[in-house]
Protein backbone atom coordinates (compact mmCIF):
# COMPACT_ATOMS: atom_id res chain seq x y z
CA UNK A 1 0.00 0.00 0.00
CA UNK A 2 2.98 2.37 0.77
CA UNK A 3 3.86 3.01 -2.97
CA UNK A 4 0.27 3.36 -4.43
CA UNK A 5 -0.12 5.94 -1.11
CA UNK A 6 3.13 7.65 -1.88
CA UNK A 7 1.75 8.04 -5.54
CA UNK A 8 -1.56 9.46 -4.66
CA UNK A 9 0.27 12.08 -2.35
CA UNK A 10 2.36 13.12 -5.36
CA UNK A 11 -0.75 13.72 -7.10
CA UNK A 12 -2.31 15.28 -4.65
CA UNK A 13 0.62 17.85 -4.46
CA UNK A 14 0.64 18.17 -8.16
CA UNK A 15 -2.85 19.09 -8.42
CA UNK A 16 -2.59 21.60 -5.85
CA UNK A 17 0.43 22.86 -6.84
CA UNK A 18 -1.64 23.69 -10.21
CA UNK A 19 -4.40 25.12 -8.22
CA UNK A 20 -2.38 27.70 -7.17
CA UNK A 21 -1.05 28.35 -10.07
CA UNK A 22 -4.48 28.78 -11.44
CA UNK A 23 -5.06 31.24 -8.78
CA UNK A 24 -2.05 32.98 -9.48
CA UNK A 25 -2.99 33.49 -13.09
CA UNK A 26 -6.65 34.62 -11.71
CA UNK A 27 -5.11 36.98 -9.36
CA UNK A 28 -3.57 38.53 -12.09
CA UNK A 29 -6.39 38.72 -14.22
CA UNK A 30 -8.41 40.38 -11.70
CA UNK A 31 -5.63 42.94 -11.04
CA UNK A 32 -5.85 43.94 -14.71
CA UNK A 33 -9.49 44.45 -14.90
CA UNK A 34 -9.03 46.45 -12.08
CA UNK A 35 -6.61 49.08 -13.66
CA UNK A 36 -3.37 47.99 -11.22
CA UNK A 37 -1.14 48.00 -14.05
CA UNK A 38 1.64 50.54 -13.40
CA UNK A 39 3.00 51.52 -17.09
CA UNK A 40 6.39 52.49 -15.93
CA UNK A 41 7.46 49.15 -14.09
CA UNK A 42 6.28 46.98 -17.92
CA UNK A 43 8.78 49.36 -19.53
CA UNK A 44 11.11 48.47 -16.96
CA UNK A 45 10.26 44.49 -17.14
CA UNK A 46 10.75 44.23 -21.14
CA UNK A 47 14.06 46.04 -20.99
CA UNK A 48 14.92 43.46 -18.56
CA UNK A 49 13.08 40.49 -20.23
CA UNK A 50 13.17 40.98 -23.53
CA UNK A 51 16.06 43.67 -24.21
CA UNK A 52 18.40 41.68 -22.02
CA UNK A 53 17.84 37.97 -23.31
CA UNK A 54 18.43 38.99 -26.76
CA UNK A 55 22.08 38.24 -27.06
CA UNK A 56 21.25 34.93 -25.11
CA UNK A 57 18.36 34.15 -27.19
CA UNK A 58 20.36 35.81 -30.63
CA UNK A 59 23.56 32.47 -29.88
CA UNK A 60 20.77 29.66 -29.06
CA UNK A 61 19.13 30.34 -32.44
CA UNK A 62 22.21 30.82 -34.59
CA UNK A 63 23.94 28.26 -33.06
CA UNK A 64 20.86 25.80 -33.76
CA UNK A 65 20.08 26.88 -37.09
CA UNK A 66 23.55 26.19 -38.15
CA UNK A 67 24.69 22.94 -36.39
CA UNK A 68 20.84 21.78 -37.60
CA UNK A 69 21.53 22.90 -41.14
CA UNK A 70 25.22 20.84 -41.26
CA UNK A 71 23.27 17.66 -39.86
CA UNK A 72 20.35 18.19 -42.48
CA UNK A 73 22.79 18.39 -45.29
CA UNK A 74 25.43 15.53 -44.26
CA UNK A 75 21.89 12.96 -44.58
CA UNK A 76 20.55 14.93 -47.16
CA UNK A 77 23.35 15.08 -49.83
CA UNK A 78 23.76 11.18 -49.95
CA UNK A 79 20.30 11.33 -51.41
CA UNK A 80 21.05 14.06 -54.20
CA UNK A 81 18.17 16.51 -52.06
CA UNK A 82 21.13 19.48 -50.54
CA UNK A 83 18.49 21.71 -51.38
CA UNK A 84 15.61 20.37 -49.14
CA UNK A 85 17.71 21.44 -45.60
CA UNK A 86 16.09 25.23 -46.27
CA UNK A 87 12.45 24.28 -45.78
CA UNK A 88 13.23 21.29 -43.57
CA UNK A 89 15.71 23.99 -41.76
CA UNK A 90 12.78 26.74 -41.82
CA UNK A 91 9.50 24.60 -41.14
CA UNK A 92 11.55 22.98 -37.88
CA UNK A 93 12.53 26.29 -36.74
CA UNK A 94 9.16 27.92 -36.94
CA UNK A 95 7.25 25.19 -35.45
CA UNK A 96 9.71 23.40 -32.65
CA UNK A 97 13.39 24.36 -32.11
CA UNK A 98 12.83 28.21 -32.11
CA UNK A 99 9.98 28.76 -29.87
CA UNK A 100 11.13 25.53 -27.61
CA UNK A 101 14.52 26.68 -27.60
CA UNK A 102 14.11 30.30 -27.36
CA UNK A 103 11.73 29.25 -23.64
CA UNK A 104 14.28 27.04 -22.33
CA UNK A 105 17.00 29.68 -22.78
CA UNK A 106 14.09 32.79 -21.01
CA UNK A 107 13.07 30.20 -18.47
CA UNK A 108 16.77 29.77 -17.47
CA UNK A 109 17.74 33.56 -17.72
CA UNK A 110 14.38 35.09 -16.82
CA UNK A 111 12.49 32.49 -14.75
CA UNK A 112 15.48 32.28 -12.39
CA UNK A 113 15.68 36.04 -12.04
CA UNK A 114 12.39 36.48 -11.33
CA UNK A 115 11.70 33.97 -8.61
CA UNK A 116 15.61 35.04 -6.71
CA UNK A 117 14.29 38.24 -6.57
CA UNK A 118 10.71 37.54 -5.75
CA UNK A 119 12.00 35.06 -3.01
CA UNK A 120 14.18 37.65 -2.03
CA UNK A 121 11.64 40.27 -1.13
CA UNK A 122 9.44 37.53 0.48
CA UNK A 123 12.29 36.42 2.83
CA UNK A 124 13.31 39.87 3.66
CA UNK A 125 9.73 40.72 4.41
CA UNK A 126 9.62 43.29 1.32
CA UNK A 127 6.42 41.62 0.75
CA UNK A 128 4.79 42.26 3.80
CA UNK A 129 5.83 45.71 3.69
CA UNK A 130 4.10 46.00 0.38
CA UNK A 131 0.91 44.49 1.73
CA UNK A 132 1.35 46.44 5.03
CA UNK A 133 0.82 50.03 2.90
CA UNK A 134 -1.65 48.38 0.85
CA UNK A 135 -0.16 47.54 -1.96
CA UNK A 136 -1.01 44.31 -3.79
CA UNK A 137 2.28 42.06 -4.77
CA UNK A 138 0.66 40.30 -7.72
CA UNK A 139 -0.60 44.26 -8.85
CA UNK A 140 3.07 45.25 -7.94
CA UNK A 141 5.39 42.61 -9.15
CA UNK A 142 3.46 39.93 -11.55
CA UNK A 143 0.90 42.06 -13.62
CA UNK A 144 4.45 44.16 -15.15
CA UNK A 145 6.41 40.49 -15.42
CA UNK A 146 3.53 38.91 -17.06
CA UNK A 147 2.19 41.93 -19.54
CA UNK A 148 6.28 42.82 -20.23
CA UNK A 149 6.39 39.03 -21.19
CA UNK A 150 3.57 38.86 -23.46
CA UNK A 151 5.37 41.61 -25.41
CA UNK A 152 8.82 40.33 -25.66
CA UNK A 153 8.21 36.77 -26.20
CA UNK A 154 7.30 36.53 -29.41
CA UNK A 155 9.56 38.94 -30.09
CA UNK A 156 12.18 36.73 -28.86
CA UNK A 157 11.03 33.75 -30.83
CA UNK A 158 10.68 35.72 -34.03
CA UNK A 159 14.36 36.59 -33.31
CA UNK A 160 15.17 33.27 -32.66
CA UNK A 161 13.85 31.21 -35.94
CA UNK A 162 15.09 34.47 -37.99
CA UNK A 163 18.96 34.59 -36.75
CA UNK A 164 18.66 30.66 -37.06
CA UNK A 165 17.74 30.66 -40.78
CA UNK A 166 19.84 32.89 -41.76
CA UNK A 167 22.66 30.85 -39.65
CA UNK A 168 21.59 27.93 -42.07
CA UNK A 169 21.54 29.81 -45.01
CA UNK A 170 24.61 30.77 -44.93
CA UNK A 171 26.33 27.35 -43.04
CA UNK A 172 24.42 25.82 -46.19
CA UNK A 173 25.20 27.69 -49.27
CA UNK A 174 28.41 29.64 -48.20
CA UNK A 175 30.12 26.66 -46.54
CA UNK A 176 28.65 23.44 -47.82
CA UNK A 177 27.92 24.96 -51.49
CA UNK A 178 24.20 24.60 -52.19
CA UNK A 179 22.24 26.99 -54.64
CA UNK A 180 21.65 30.03 -52.70
CA UNK A 181 18.16 30.27 -55.34
CA UNK A 182 17.30 26.94 -55.05
CA UNK A 183 17.61 27.01 -51.25
CA UNK A 184 15.50 30.02 -50.60
CA UNK A 185 12.88 28.77 -53.47
CA UNK A 186 12.32 25.57 -51.62
CA UNK A 187 12.63 27.15 -48.05
CA UNK A 188 9.96 29.99 -49.03
CA UNK A 189 7.76 27.30 -50.94
CA UNK A 190 7.13 25.01 -48.14
CA UNK A 191 7.50 27.39 -45.12
CA UNK A 192 3.73 29.59 -44.55
CA UNK A 193 1.97 31.34 -42.42
CA UNK A 194 0.91 28.45 -40.35
CA UNK A 195 4.16 28.05 -39.29
CA UNK A 196 4.84 31.08 -38.39
CA UNK A 197 1.63 31.66 -36.09
CA UNK A 198 2.43 28.39 -34.51
CA UNK A 199 5.91 29.33 -33.72
CA UNK A 200 4.82 32.93 -31.74
CA UNK A 201 1.50 31.03 -30.39
CA UNK A 202 3.89 28.54 -28.80
CA UNK A 203 6.29 31.36 -27.96
CA UNK A 204 3.77 33.05 -26.15
CA UNK A 205 2.77 29.63 -23.94
CA UNK A 206 5.85 29.19 -23.08
CA UNK A 207 6.61 32.78 -22.05
CA UNK A 208 3.50 33.06 -19.89
CA UNK A 209 4.32 29.00 -18.24
CA UNK A 210 7.40 30.91 -17.14
CA UNK A 211 6.18 34.28 -15.52
CA UNK A 212 3.91 31.87 -13.66
CA UNK A 213 5.67 29.12 -12.46
CA UNK A 214 8.71 31.47 -11.39
CA UNK A 215 6.80 33.98 -9.67
CA UNK A 216 4.65 31.32 -7.95
CA UNK A 217 8.48 30.06 -7.00
CA UNK A 218 9.65 33.41 -5.35
CA UNK A 219 5.86 34.53 -4.02
CA UNK A 220 6.04 30.88 -1.64
CA UNK A 221 10.07 31.13 -0.87
CA UNK A 222 10.38 30.63 2.93
CA UNK A 223 13.30 29.68 5.57
CA UNK A 224 15.72 32.52 4.01
CA UNK A 225 18.91 31.68 1.58
CA UNK A 226 18.46 28.30 1.41
CA UNK A 227 14.83 28.80 0.33
CA UNK A 228 15.40 31.29 -2.53
CA UNK A 229 17.82 28.98 -3.79
CA UNK A 230 15.36 26.29 -3.53
CA UNK A 231 12.83 28.26 -5.34
CA UNK A 232 15.08 29.85 -7.92
CA UNK A 233 15.89 25.89 -8.79
CA UNK A 234 12.65 24.49 -8.99
CA UNK A 235 11.43 27.70 -10.78
CA UNK A 236 14.00 26.88 -13.75
CA UNK A 237 13.81 23.10 -13.28
CA UNK A 238 9.70 23.44 -13.59
CA UNK A 239 9.60 25.85 -15.76
CA UNK A 240 11.71 24.21 -18.12
CA UNK A 241 9.77 20.45 -18.02
CA UNK A 242 6.80 22.64 -18.70
CA UNK A 243 7.76 23.87 -21.46
CA UNK A 244 8.86 20.74 -22.95
CA UNK A 245 5.37 18.45 -21.93
CA UNK A 246 3.37 21.27 -23.03
CA UNK A 247 5.16 21.69 -26.20
CA UNK A 248 4.39 18.02 -27.25
CA UNK A 249 0.80 19.31 -26.60
CA UNK A 250 1.02 22.18 -28.21
CA UNK A 251 2.12 20.47 -31.25
CA UNK A 252 -0.58 18.17 -30.94
CA UNK A 253 -3.17 20.64 -30.78
CA UNK A 254 -1.93 23.48 -32.99
CA UNK A 255 -1.45 21.17 -36.02
CA UNK A 256 -5.31 20.50 -35.85
CA UNK A 257 -5.32 24.14 -36.80
CA UNK A 258 -2.10 24.75 -38.43
CA UNK A 259 -1.37 21.14 -40.20
CA UNK A 260 2.11 20.86 -41.24
CA UNK A 261 2.90 20.96 -44.85
CA UNK A 262 1.27 22.07 -47.81
CA UNK B 1 0.83 62.34 29.21
CA UNK B 2 -2.43 62.58 27.91
CA UNK B 3 -5.18 60.21 29.18
CA UNK B 4 -6.15 57.31 27.18
CA UNK B 5 -8.79 56.22 29.54
CA UNK B 6 -10.80 59.09 28.08
CA UNK B 7 -10.06 57.93 24.50
CA UNK B 8 -12.32 55.97 22.76
CA UNK B 9 -11.27 52.29 21.84
CA UNK B 10 -10.10 52.10 18.39
CA UNK B 11 -8.64 48.28 18.41
CA UNK B 12 -10.02 46.22 20.43
CA UNK B 13 -8.35 42.30 20.13
CA UNK B 14 -10.33 39.33 21.67
CA UNK B 15 -9.32 35.75 22.38
CA UNK B 16 -6.48 35.58 19.63
CA UNK B 17 -5.49 32.00 18.84
CA UNK B 18 -2.51 31.58 16.77
CA UNK B 19 -0.37 28.35 16.17
CA UNK B 20 3.22 28.74 14.17
CA UNK B 21 4.27 25.03 13.42
CA UNK B 22 1.97 23.18 15.48
CA UNK B 23 3.16 25.20 18.06
CA UNK B 24 0.58 28.13 19.80
CA UNK B 25 2.22 31.25 19.83
CA UNK B 26 -1.35 33.05 20.70
CA UNK B 27 -3.17 31.34 23.72
CA UNK B 28 -6.38 33.83 23.69
CA UNK B 29 -4.55 37.00 23.65
CA UNK B 30 -6.98 40.27 24.56
CA UNK B 31 -6.18 43.88 24.05
CA UNK B 32 -7.58 47.66 23.70
CA UNK B 33 -6.08 50.21 22.31
CA UNK B 34 -7.43 53.29 23.06
CA UNK B 35 -7.41 57.31 20.46
CA UNK B 36 -4.38 58.33 20.75
CA UNK B 37 -2.40 56.54 23.36
CA UNK B 38 1.34 54.98 23.05
CA UNK B 39 0.99 51.37 24.04
CA UNK B 40 3.91 49.21 24.27
CA UNK B 41 3.98 45.65 24.15
CA UNK B 42 6.22 44.00 26.44
CA UNK B 43 7.35 40.23 26.06
CA UNK B 44 10.43 37.99 25.75
CA UNK B 45 12.08 37.29 22.51
CA UNK B 46 10.02 34.55 20.69
CA UNK B 47 7.05 34.70 22.83
CA UNK B 48 4.78 35.80 19.63
CA UNK B 49 4.74 40.33 20.00
CA UNK B 50 5.87 40.42 16.29
CA UNK B 51 3.04 37.42 15.29
CA UNK B 52 0.82 39.80 17.31
CA UNK B 53 1.44 43.17 15.53
CA UNK B 54 1.61 41.08 11.82
CA UNK B 55 -2.09 40.31 12.89
CA UNK B 56 -2.95 44.16 13.30
CA UNK B 57 -2.87 45.13 9.64
CA UNK B 58 -3.74 41.98 8.48
CA UNK B 59 -0.59 40.58 7.36
CA UNK B 60 -1.20 36.92 9.25
CA UNK B 61 -4.98 35.61 10.02
CA UNK B 62 -5.09 33.95 13.14
CA UNK B 63 -6.98 30.10 14.01
CA UNK B 64 -9.60 31.97 16.30
CA UNK B 65 -10.36 35.21 17.84
CA UNK B 66 -11.16 38.94 16.22
CA UNK B 67 -9.51 42.04 16.04
CA UNK B 68 -11.72 45.00 15.28
CA UNK B 69 -10.64 47.87 14.21
CA UNK B 70 -13.19 51.24 14.57
CA UNK B 71 -15.55 48.56 15.43
CA UNK B 72 -14.45 46.50 11.82
CA UNK B 73 -13.51 42.73 12.56
CA UNK B 74 -10.71 42.59 9.84
CA UNK B 75 -9.45 38.86 10.81
CA UNK B 76 -12.43 38.14 8.17
CA UNK B 77 -11.47 40.48 4.95
CA UNK B 78 -9.69 39.41 1.98
CA UNK B 79 -6.48 40.78 0.90
CA UNK B 80 -7.71 43.73 -1.80
CA UNK B 81 -10.07 44.47 1.65
CA UNK B 82 -7.71 45.33 3.77
CA UNK B 83 -6.16 48.32 1.51
CA UNK B 84 -8.78 50.59 3.22
CA UNK B 85 -7.74 49.43 6.31
CA UNK B 86 -3.78 49.28 5.88
CA UNK B 87 -3.83 52.82 4.61
CA UNK B 88 -4.24 54.36 7.53
CA UNK B 89 -1.88 51.98 9.49
CA UNK B 90 1.54 52.62 9.37
CA UNK B 91 3.91 49.75 9.82
CA UNK B 92 7.77 50.24 10.91
CA UNK B 93 9.41 46.34 10.26
CA UNK B 94 12.18 45.25 12.37
CA UNK B 95 14.30 45.52 9.94
CA UNK B 96 13.40 48.15 7.86
CA UNK B 97 11.75 45.62 5.01
CA UNK B 98 13.23 48.25 2.31
CA UNK B 99 12.48 47.99 -1.29
CA UNK B 100 16.26 46.77 -2.33
CA UNK B 101 15.49 48.07 -5.77
CA UNK B 102 14.23 51.86 -5.37
CA UNK B 103 16.85 54.31 -3.19
CA UNK B 104 16.08 56.34 -0.15
CA UNK B 105 14.12 58.85 -2.00
CA UNK B 106 11.84 56.53 -3.95
CA UNK B 107 11.26 54.33 -0.64
CA UNK B 108 9.87 57.03 1.23
CA UNK B 109 7.80 58.71 -2.50
CA UNK B 110 6.85 54.88 -2.65
CA UNK B 111 2.93 55.32 -0.60
CA UNK B 112 2.41 58.83 -1.99
CA UNK B 113 2.89 57.58 -5.06
CA UNK B 114 1.20 54.33 -4.92
CA UNK B 115 -2.03 56.38 -3.50
CA UNK B 116 -1.77 58.75 -6.36
CA UNK B 117 -0.28 61.80 -5.39
CA UNK B 118 1.39 63.05 -9.46
CA UNK B 119 2.94 66.04 -8.10
CA UNK B 120 6.56 65.36 -8.12
CA UNK B 121 6.91 68.98 -5.80
CA UNK B 122 4.46 67.62 -3.30
CA UNK B 123 6.19 64.06 -3.08
CA UNK B 124 9.44 65.75 -2.74
CA UNK B 125 8.34 68.27 -0.07
CA UNK B 126 6.84 65.29 1.71
CA UNK B 127 9.99 62.96 1.29
CA UNK B 128 12.14 65.86 2.48
CA UNK B 129 10.56 66.55 5.41
CA UNK B 130 9.82 62.98 6.31
CA UNK B 131 13.10 62.51 6.24
CA UNK B 132 14.17 65.33 7.55
CA UNK B 133 12.17 63.71 10.97
CA UNK B 134 13.90 60.83 11.17
CA UNK B 135 17.56 63.20 10.85
CA UNK B 136 18.35 61.52 8.14
CA UNK B 137 18.31 64.77 5.54
CA UNK B 138 20.96 64.63 2.59
CA UNK B 139 20.62 61.12 2.00
CA UNK B 140 18.06 60.47 -0.87
CA UNK B 141 19.93 59.12 -3.09
CA UNK B 142 21.73 56.06 -1.14
CA UNK B 143 20.49 52.83 -1.99
CA UNK B 144 19.48 50.46 0.95
CA UNK B 145 22.29 48.00 0.65
CA UNK B 146 24.86 50.93 1.57
CA UNK B 147 23.08 51.89 4.72
CA UNK B 148 23.19 51.22 8.11
CA UNK B 149 20.84 49.08 10.33
CA UNK B 150 19.90 51.82 12.31
CA UNK B 151 19.69 54.24 9.07
CA UNK B 152 17.66 51.35 7.26
CA UNK B 153 15.45 51.34 10.52
CA UNK B 154 14.91 55.20 10.19
CA UNK B 155 14.30 55.48 6.42
CA UNK B 156 11.81 53.02 7.06
CA UNK B 157 9.82 54.88 9.41
CA UNK B 158 10.15 57.80 7.28
CA UNK B 159 8.67 55.59 4.78
CA UNK B 160 5.72 54.31 7.32
CA UNK B 161 5.02 58.46 8.42
CA UNK B 162 5.02 60.18 5.48
CA UNK B 163 1.27 59.56 4.51
CA UNK B 164 0.73 60.28 8.29
CA UNK B 165 -1.27 57.51 9.16
CA UNK B 166 -3.64 57.46 12.39
CA UNK B 167 -2.07 54.43 14.04
CA UNK B 168 1.95 53.61 14.00
CA UNK B 169 2.60 49.93 14.78
CA UNK B 170 6.38 49.73 15.84
CA UNK B 171 8.33 46.43 15.96
CA UNK B 172 11.31 46.98 18.12
CA UNK B 173 12.13 50.54 16.99
CA UNK B 174 14.91 51.13 19.07
CA UNK B 175 16.77 47.64 19.03
CA UNK B 176 19.73 48.09 17.56
CA UNK B 177 20.24 51.49 17.31
CA UNK B 178 22.83 53.90 19.16
CA UNK B 179 21.03 55.33 22.51
CA UNK B 180 21.17 58.64 21.42
CA UNK B 181 19.54 57.40 17.79
CA UNK B 182 17.00 55.25 20.00
CA UNK B 183 16.49 58.31 22.63
CA UNK B 184 15.35 60.47 19.33
CA UNK B 185 13.33 57.56 18.10
CA UNK B 186 11.36 57.76 21.51
CA UNK B 187 10.63 61.73 20.89
CA UNK B 188 9.62 61.27 17.74
CA UNK B 189 6.85 58.74 19.40
CA UNK B 190 5.84 61.08 21.55
CA UNK B 191 5.74 64.05 18.83
CA UNK B 192 3.75 62.07 16.65
CA UNK B 193 0.83 61.16 20.07
CA UNK B 194 1.33 64.83 21.17
CA UNK B 195 0.82 66.75 17.86
CA UNK B 196 -1.19 64.50 15.33
CA UNK B 197 -2.65 62.20 18.33
CA UNK B 198 -1.38 59.24 16.45
CA UNK B 199 -1.91 56.15 17.62
CA UNK B 200 0.76 53.77 18.82
CA UNK B 201 1.58 50.23 19.28
CA UNK B 202 5.14 49.26 20.12
CA UNK B 203 6.64 46.15 20.19
CA UNK B 204 10.03 46.14 22.74
CA UNK B 205 12.22 44.97 25.12
CA UNK B 206 13.63 48.01 25.85
CA UNK B 207 12.56 49.04 29.35
CA UNK B 208 14.31 52.64 29.00
CA UNK B 209 12.05 53.77 26.31
CA UNK B 210 9.10 51.56 27.70
CA UNK B 211 8.83 53.86 30.78
CA UNK B 212 9.76 56.79 28.40
CA UNK B 213 6.76 56.66 25.91
CA UNK B 214 4.07 54.24 27.16
CA UNK B 215 0.70 55.53 28.63
CA UNK B 216 -0.05 51.82 28.95
CA UNK B 217 1.92 48.22 28.77
CA UNK B 218 1.02 44.98 28.29
CA UNK B 219 2.83 42.31 28.70
CA UNK B 220 2.59 39.05 26.42
CA UNK B 221 3.77 35.68 28.70
CA UNK B 222 2.79 32.59 27.15
CA UNK B 223 0.16 33.41 25.14
CA UNK B 224 -1.70 35.50 27.01
CA UNK B 225 -2.11 39.38 28.36
CA UNK B 226 -0.35 38.53 31.96
CA UNK B 227 -0.27 42.34 32.50
CA UNK B 228 -1.98 44.99 31.45
CA UNK B 229 -1.63 48.50 33.12
CA UNK B 230 0.36 52.04 32.95
CA UNK B 231 4.01 52.34 34.08
CA UNK B 232 3.54 53.16 37.80
CA UNK B 233 1.62 50.02 38.16
CA UNK B 234 4.29 48.07 36.40
CA UNK B 235 7.36 49.92 38.47
CA UNK B 236 4.93 48.51 41.58
CA UNK B 237 4.22 45.17 40.65
CA UNK B 238 5.57 42.75 42.93
CA UNK B 239 4.50 39.68 40.39
CA UNK B 240 7.77 37.82 39.65
CA UNK B 241 7.11 37.22 36.52
CA UNK B 242 6.79 41.42 35.85
CA UNK B 243 9.35 41.90 38.62
CA UNK B 244 12.08 39.67 36.40
CA UNK B 245 10.85 41.31 32.79
CA UNK B 246 11.74 44.84 34.23
CA UNK B 247 14.70 44.17 36.13
CA UNK B 248 16.43 41.77 33.30
CA UNK B 249 17.03 38.28 35.57
CA UNK B 250 17.24 35.30 34.20
CA UNK B 251 17.96 33.71 37.85
CA UNK B 252 20.64 31.23 35.84
CA UNK B 253 23.81 31.02 38.05
CA UNK B 254 27.26 32.15 36.20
Amino acid sequence: MAPARHVGELLFSFARYLGDLFILVLETIRGIFRGQVRFHLVVHQIYEIGFRSQLVVLITGAFTGAVFATQTFFQFSRLQMDTAVGPVVSVSMFRELGPVLCGLMVAGRVGAAMSAELGTMKVTEQLDALRALAVHPVDYLVIPRFLAMLVSMPLLVAECIAIGILAAFFVTTKILGVSEAYYLHNMLHFTGGKDVAMGLIKGVVFGLLIVFVSCHQGLNAREGAVGVGRATTEAVVIGSLFILVVNFFLTMTLNIFFPAGK
Amino acid sequence: MNEPEQGREVMVVDNLVQTIGGQEILRGFSLKVHKGETLVLLGRSGGGKSVFLRHLIGLMQPVSGSIKIEGHDITKLKERELSPVRRRIGMLFQNGALFDSLNVADNVAFPLRERGEKDESIISQKVQSALQMVDLHGHQHKMPVNLSGGMRKRVALARALVYEPQCMLYDEPTAGLDPIVADSIDLLVRRLQRRLGVTSIVVTHDMKSTFSIADHVALLHEGRCYFYGNCDQLRASTDPVIRDFVEGRSHETP
